[in-house]
């Protein structure tokens, strides 16, 4: 069956405030759709972690879920300032967040590791300047 | 530990959700960095901090807790009641510290790892 359902979401850069109300509305739409809530779990950390780093990092951006028999795909689509060094930013502790940022409760560079822990596949496709593109895959068979 | 218990040790005032006290909790975990909750939480239901903006409801709502617990006499805003409301987790405030209140809850029982479910 090729089935699947696409959520599109706008990532308001502007307003920490609101920073990850998209990955509260997919993990109600999921929830609806009646998937594992293991499944739902790592896709909501996994969305919500890269939902933050758009606003803090990238100004917002674009994110879109799909969910199809095999699998639920999230992306994270921004056109902020670029990752110049992708293997430096996938290491645990690495972070460019401000003390501002630190005081909200974030900065502590775990973000993209955790993602890539809680997902079965991320790929990022990045440049300085133009912006990022975040796509990770959870299983669902 | 029954939610309940958590308010009568911590003399904790009920913020929302109060209807939920009766709920059973098997771990707990303290923090001011969504970051670490985020990383390194596993099954803990229940989050003390002395964090106050959105974001401490919408983590825990993604790692599926059932409470969070204001230390030090931390105030919630009317937009973090509202969206604690709706998703069904039980906040309380209370005048104890981070250290004292974590210290409290965990002498009586209160893990900060889950023990096997039965
Ligand atoms: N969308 C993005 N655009 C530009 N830079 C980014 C983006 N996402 C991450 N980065 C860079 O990669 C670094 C590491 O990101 P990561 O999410 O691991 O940590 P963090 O966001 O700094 O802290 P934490 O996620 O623990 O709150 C960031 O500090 C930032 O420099
Ligand atoms: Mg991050």
């Amino acid at each position: 069956m090729s089935e699947s359902v696409t959520f599109r979401f706008e990532v308001d850069g502007s307003d920490f405030t609101s920073a990850g109300q998209a990955s509260v509305l997919v993990k109600k739409h999921l929830r609806q759709l009646g998937i594992d809530p293991e499944i739902i779990r790592r896709v909501s950390i996994a969305m919500y972690e890269g939902e933050i780093n758009m606003v803090i990092h990238a100004g917002g951006g674009e994110a879109f879920v799909t969910v199809s028999e095999e699998d639920i795909t999230i992306l994270l689509s921004d056109k902020g300032p670029g990752i110049a060094d992708i293997d430096k930013a996938m290491q645990e502790g690495y972070s460019t967040a401000t003390d501002n940022v630190r005081s909200l409760g974030f900065g502590a560079g775990m973000g993209l590791p955790n993602m890539k822990r809680y997902t079965d596949s991320m790929d990022i496709k990045s440049e300085v300047g133009v912006g990022t593109d975040i796509t990770m895959k959870v299983n669902l068979i | 530990m029954k939610i309940v218990t958590i308010k009568e040790l911590l003399e904790a005032d009920v913020v929302c959700n109060g209807e939920m006290l009766g709920e059973e909790v098997y771990s707990a975990c303290g923090s001011d960095m969504m970051s670490d909750v985020l990383a390194y939480v596993k099954d803990q239901a229940v989050l003390l901090t002395g964090l106050v903006n959105s974001q401490v409801i919408r983590t825990a709502v993604m790692m599926d807790m059932r409470c969070i617990v204001f230390v030090r006499s931390k105030v919630p805003t009317p937009e973090m009641v509202r969206l604690a409301e709706e998703s069904g987790l039980v906040v309380l405030t209370t005048k104890k510290r981070m250290y004292e209140a974590c210290g409290i809850l965990y002498s009586n029982g209160l893990v900060g790892n889950k023990v096997k479910n039965v």
